[in-house]
């Protein structure tokens, strides 16, 4: 079947990104080492290296996005590419323009890359089915599907604080239902060995069969969070309010934001995580995102190495595959 | 006489009259003369058709089938989708009525019966709108629609307002002796959902629709048909649970039918891979127990008719992110040899199997069709059940390529499809 390799070439090296689902871990491995190689370039006088000097990288977003899109367009100018900024509003797709017309005219244009939101499931997919093949694909969120690169930064940030992750108890709260990242960072944990993933929110909050998924689904947030050492907060949307899926902010908070003493149930040396932007008083207190255990704006700087990492694998010289012996030197010099 | 043909050697299968060996077919005039080892006196014929190891069976009857005419004519039309369903083997189709305009008038009815009639191919019928316009809230004018020969109606696939207005519709429709065909799915449940809720709309975070937004709808229906005493088909089951609500129904002595898509006996929410359109069908494909129920309730009786479920799109209907694409497949060609499959893997006996698809809808229609019965229109199907071959677009035949089952390999080929004695169809290859 072509669809199963869509992501990979030949030789199962990357080709596009589109979700987490299916690739081994020595792939995963090889992003978050490739990514450590990069954070040093942000710290250089000159915050570039040469890799896709001449590339074309599109940021195509059919959905509002203010933060993946600048650390997706630090991360390529940081590799020297060209970047292009294309926010298509949902009502230019309405107006008869398809979704496929909108990429071949963008392909006209002898782009390299795409970088694609959308506000559909499998968008990303579609897209890199139907691109001409020299163009690599990157799903930077779509529908409630994947957000793979999210899903990298967490386990970035992860391995920085924990080392491994044959040792671990994750726990992600609130809504996986909607959350695209929680599917890719369920995907991510589990390839990556962690043997207690958790899942923490109410029914209507979770999805059906959840535990095909391979997590444990709590309802209890102090359950949940019994000696964890990882805690993942999800943002709450507003229109989950509406749609009956919750009474009130109010209740969210009092029953599954975090706060200082849910927060000591979990290990002492637990991290918090966030993939933003907070709601301050209805995911977590501001204490806590604030606090020691935070690690919410490290994730943000390791954004830019994950994105970089994962377009250097894609759309890079070949070389650039073992970065120990390619950007590292570079650093040093 | 004239215009005859003489179908030799074939193996005679025609439910409606328990006939199951190998008989000669006699036509003449558009009509079948007799099924027997003679030929009758002073028949002539003009052509003679050698189906020696063919099945010679009643053209299908076909109660779902979108021809998108009128209305969406860059999808298919009456011309292209009657040439695809002879080269399947049917003989008589039901449309839907939500065409645009919808069926809600004598003038679409005709438009489409004329049409039909015309190209002197397949039988058309049509259901016409159970309210006006669809919307779900005005009774059509079913009188009128009944007179111009709509053979049943239907709300397709629109929401009725409330329970009370699905009360009148039916009522009203009895009184007309229309059977009412209904897709019981709550559309709150529903929710916007394009596949079946569990672990694929989990994984791949499409929103699902969950087997209760159908079991619940007819629930709410066989209530209502307890307290009023109407005769109704449900259209396309698409759960196990539902299957066995309709047979414990059957049981207690409602008159209540079922029948299935030809599709959901084979694929399962599984075959949507990473987001295949093709398998973007409404209802949607379900669960391996659903399927397993389906097809039980496929041999034990419960669900008596098989239908294509033909809903032909052009390319860009399904080049998009699922859940944007347009549901529906192309199916007129696959009812046969998917039908046909069930019988190689056990599940159902031949003759069965050919009332699903032949006597069985017609009764429910209520139309002379589906049948070998002498007097009937010739309406037959021949095909030669070890013909094997692969269905992609040189065999397809309808404007729709919209199937997830292209370059599967099939088991058994229409040969000759006769069309009230007129030969509509012969394949290539054959003899």
């Amino acid at each position: 079947m072509k669809q199963r390799h869509l992501q990979l070439d030949h030789d199962k090296r990357l080709r596009h990104f589109l979700t987490i689902e299916g690739l081994k871990r020595d792939l995963l491995v090889e992003i978050l080492d490739t990514a450590e190689s990069f954070t040093g370039v942000s710290h250089q006088q000159v915050k570039k290296v040469p890799l896709l000097r001449g590339k074309t990288v599109v940021n195509l977003f059919f959905e509002a996005s203010t933060r993946t899109r600048t650390t997706f367009e630090l991360a390529a100018k940081r590799l020297s590419a060209d970047v292009l900024n294309i926010n298509v509003p949902a009502s230019a797709t309405n107006k008869g323009e398809t979704l496929l017309d909108t990429l071949r005219n963008l392909e006209a244009m002898h782009c390299d890359m795409f970088i694609v939101r959308h506000q559909n499931s499998g968008a990303a997919h579609f897209i890199a089915e139907h691109c001409a093949p020299h163009i690599s694909v990157l799903n930077a969120g779509d529908g409630r599907h994947a957000h793979p690169t999210q899903a990298m930064i967490d386990m970035f940030t992860i391995r920085r604080h924990k080392q491994e992750f044959h040792n671990l108890s994750v726990a992600i709260v609130g809504d996986i239902m909607h959350s695209r990242v929680a599917r890719s960072q369920i995907h991510a944990l589990s390839t990556l060995g962690v043997p207690d993933i958790r899942v923490i929110g109410p029914r209507t909050l979770i999805p059906a069969n959840a535990d095909t998924l391979g997590v444990h689904v709590y309802h209890d947030l102090s359950q949940g969070l019994q000696g964890v050492d990882v805690i993942i907060m999800l943002r709450l949307q507003r229109e989950r309010m509406s749609s009956a899926l919750l009474p009130s902010e109010h209740e969210y908070f009092r029953l599954y934001g975090l706060t200082k003493e849910k927060l000591a149930l979990a290990k002492n040396n637990v991290i918090v995580m966030h993939p933003g932007p907070i709601n301050r008083g209805v995911e977590m207190d501001s204490s806590v995102a604030d606090g020691e255990h935070s690690v919410i704006l490290q994730q943000v700087s390791h954004g830019i190495s994950i994105r970089m990492a994962v377009m250097s694998m894609t759309m890079g010289p070949r070389g650039v595959r073992h970065p120990k012996h390619t950007q590292q030197s570079e650093l040093k010099t | 006489m004239s215009q005859g043909v003489h179908i030799r050697h074939g193996l005679v299968v025609d439910p409606a009259n328990d006939i199951h060996e190998q008989r000669d077919v006699f036509i003449a005039n558009g009509k079948i003369i007799s099924v027997s080892q003679q030929a009758p006196d002073h028949f002539n014929a003009d052509t003679v058709i050698d189906a020696k190891g063919c099945i010679v069976c009643p053209g299908l009857v076909d109660i779902s089938a979108r021809l998108r005419e009128p209305g969406q004519e860059s999808k298919a039309t009456i011309d292209s989708e009657t040439q695809a369903a002879v080269a399947g083997g049917i003989t008589s189709i039901c449309c839907p009525p939500d065409t645009h305009p919808v069926i809600d008038t004598p003038a679409v009815a005709n438009l489409i019966h004329d049409k039909a009639n015309a190209l002197g191919r397949a039988s058309v019928y049509t259901l016409g709108a159970l309210t006006h316009g669809l919307d779900g809230a005005s009774l059509s004018e079913m009188g009128s629609l009944k007179a111009v020969g709509c053979v049943g109606v239907s709300n397709a696939y629109a929401p009725l307002k409330n329970n009370l207005i699905l009360r009148h519709a039916m009522e009203y429709a009895a009184s007309h002796d229309l059977v009412v065909h209904l897709h019981a799915e709550d559309a709150d449940l529903r929710n916007n959902g394009c596949v079946h809720e569990g672990q694929i709309s989990t994984r791949l975070g499409l929103a699902g629709n969950p087997a209760a937004a159908e079991t619940v709808a007819v629930g709410q229906i066989l209530a209502l048909i307890e307290q009023i005493g109407v005769k109704a088909h449900f259209c396309r089951l698409s759960t196990a649970r539902a299957v066995q609500m309709i047979a414990r129904a059957q049981y207690s002595g409602l008159q209540v039918s079922a029948d299935v898509s030809a599709h959901q006996l084979h694929l399962t929410d599984m075959d949507i891979g990473y987001f295949n359109s093709h398998c973007h069908v409404s209802p949607p494909l379900r669960s391996l127990r659903d399927r397993e129920g389906l097809r039980a309730g496929l041999s034990k009786g419960t669900i008596n008719i098989i239908c294509s479920d033909h809903q032909p799109h052009e390319a860009d209907a399904k080049l998009a992110p699922f859940a944007i694409t347009e549901p529906g497949m192309s199916g007129l060609e696959t009812l046969l040899p998917l039908s046909l499959r069930l019988v190689n893997e056990g599940i159902i006996e031949l003759m069965p199997l050919i009332a699903a698809l032949t006597s069985q809808p017609a009764q429910l229609l209520g139309i002379n069709a589906g049948t070998l019965t002498a007097g009937a229109p010739a309406d037959v199907c021949i095909y030669d059940p070890e013909h094997e071959w692969q269905l992609d677009s040189t065999t397809l035949r309808s404007r729709g390529h919209n199937t997830p089952m292209m370059y599967w390999q099939f088991l058994g080929r229409v040969t000759h499809t006769l069309c009230r004695g007129q030969i509509a169809f012969q394949l290539d290859s054959a003899p």
